[in-house]
């Protein structure tokens, strides 16, 4: 795969808030507003940039066994320089993203990458597959938080849209209307990409950074893995 | 009595009218993967309230007299994930081995919620929110609870969307959002309730 089919395959075919499914709660939580969306896109993208590059570099280093516990304190010691900086940079946008931001660290997009990708190929690729992913992430925020923020509330950016303003449809910026919105795109993914994208249930539990664990046990997943693979067949 | 009267008003309002899933948007990934079957639903609800007493019991202690004392709070992060993930692997081994019925019903759970962002979020959120230690238990006992509920509700709600006939491209995880969504919108009746209740 070349350089430029890396970086795009995490925009669209591998979209991983729209087609990967991860990264689920930032994205439910952050998007009534458009600016907060994006500041948690590229707080999430610069993390991403960071621990996949180390990662990448060290994969020969860190023992197969303690693998997990490694990266998560990576990311761990990247999302903390992130916080400080967004705390003295960006202060009103630290606050409106809240503890969100400190649970980057727990975001599957992240640890899903490092163990998908970062932890098998070279710094230069990873470095690409983050900056692709990140953007994937970001726009995946974009389009939710602009849907949301317009008809929720009658903005965007903070730009006051004149008929929009007077009819808020309130209930998308509230909690059922980001489950509400969040379905339908991902419906419309599957509608504009039917059968080009890659299907989800390939990822189920490549993805996740539990699999080794639950592989070896009849676990929730490992059983959800299963039936899907039957329903597959 | 005042001590008694905030512990049921925390209570009240972290299972229902800040439900942690369906209305903070916290811990979504096991909402949505394991409440596929009732059983499964309540075998991870019933862990994730398990492992939430546990953390909140040894990150508070850890803030409060350690952290804070030599000016650390910025490493809160870090320590709390990495105590969290101790945690977990430590509980399942000690459960292994003295312990075999619950590790049989609660153990396989247990790896899949190092991840979760529910249990570092209500950590988190504890601290945030100055509760003193009894107050975080009862707090982190109030988000497991809730986190049990919705997913029993939603437990019923998928078994009764496996019967339904959606359009083709929203079959599978979109419509699943959709009811996720009318489900956090009967959340919603719960707003209030706790001044209705405690004024």
């Amino acid at each position: 795969m070349n350089k430029l089919q890396n970086l795009l395959k995490g925009i669209i075919k591998e979209n991983p808030v729209l087609v990967l499914v991860l990264g689920t709660c930032p994205t439910l939580a952050i998007t009534s507003s458009v600016l907060n969306a994006l500041g948690m896109g590229v707080a999430a993208t610069v993390v991403l940039l960071c621990s996949n590059m180390t990662i990448s570099a060290l994969r020969r280093v860190i023992p197969d066994q303690v693998r997990i516990p490694c990266y998560i304190v990576l990311i761990a010691g990247f999302v903390t320089m992130v916080e400080m900086v967004m705390h003295a940079f960006a202060p009103s946008l630290y606050e409106a993203l809240g503890i969100f931001l400190s649970l980057i660290v727990v975001n599957c997009i992240i640890l899903g990458r490092a163990e998908m990708y970062a932890s098998k190929h070279n710094v230069l690729d990873s470095a690409i597959d983050a900056v692709g992913m990140g953007i994937g992430f970001t726009l995946a925020l974009f389009v939710m938080s602009s849907i949301r923020e317009i008809f929720g509330n009658g903005s965007w950016m903070g730009l006051e849209i004149p008929i929009l303003s007077d009819n808020p449809i309130s209930i998308l910026t509230l909690a059922p209307g980001g489950f509400f919105v969040f379905g339908c795109l991902i419906a419309l993914v599957n509608k504009i990409t039917k059968g080009k994208a890659i299907k989800k249930k390939d990822f189920g539990c490549a993805g996740c950074p539990s699999a080794k664990i639950c592989g070896k046990q009849p676990s929730a997943c490992g059983e959800q893995a299963a039936e899907e693979k039957g329903e597959d067949a | 009595m005042d001590t008694l009267r905030s512990f049921a008003v925390i209570l009240m309002t972290s299972v229902l009218v800040n439900n942690y899933v369906l209305s903070r948007f916290l811990g979504i990934c096991p909402f949505l993967g394991v409440s596929k079957k009732l059983n499964q639903a309540t075998g991870m609800g019933a862990a994730v309230i398990f492992v939430m007493l546990m953390a909140t019991a040894a990150t508070w202690p850890i803030q409060q007299f350690l952290l804070v004392p030599f000016g650390l709070e910025y490493m809160r992060t870090i320590v709390f994930i990495l105590v969290i993930a101790a945690l977990v692997q430590l509980v399942e081994i000690i459960l292994k081995r003295y312990i075999p019925a619950l590790h049989a019903s609660l153990g396989i759970y247990l790896p899949l919620i190092t991840t979760n962002c529910a249990v570092l979020g209500v950590t988190l959120n504890n601290i945030n929110d100055g509760y003193n230690f009894a107050e975080s238990m009862v707090n982190s006992l109030g988000v497991g609870l809730g986190f049990l509920l919705a997913m029993v509700l939603f437990a019923g709600v998928r078994s009764r969307l496996e019967e339904a006939n959606p359009p083709k491209s929203f079959e599978g995880l979109p419509i699943t959002l959709v009811s996720a969504s009318i489900v956090a919108l009967s959340f919603f009746g719960f707003a209030g309730l706790v001044d209705g209740l405690f004024a």
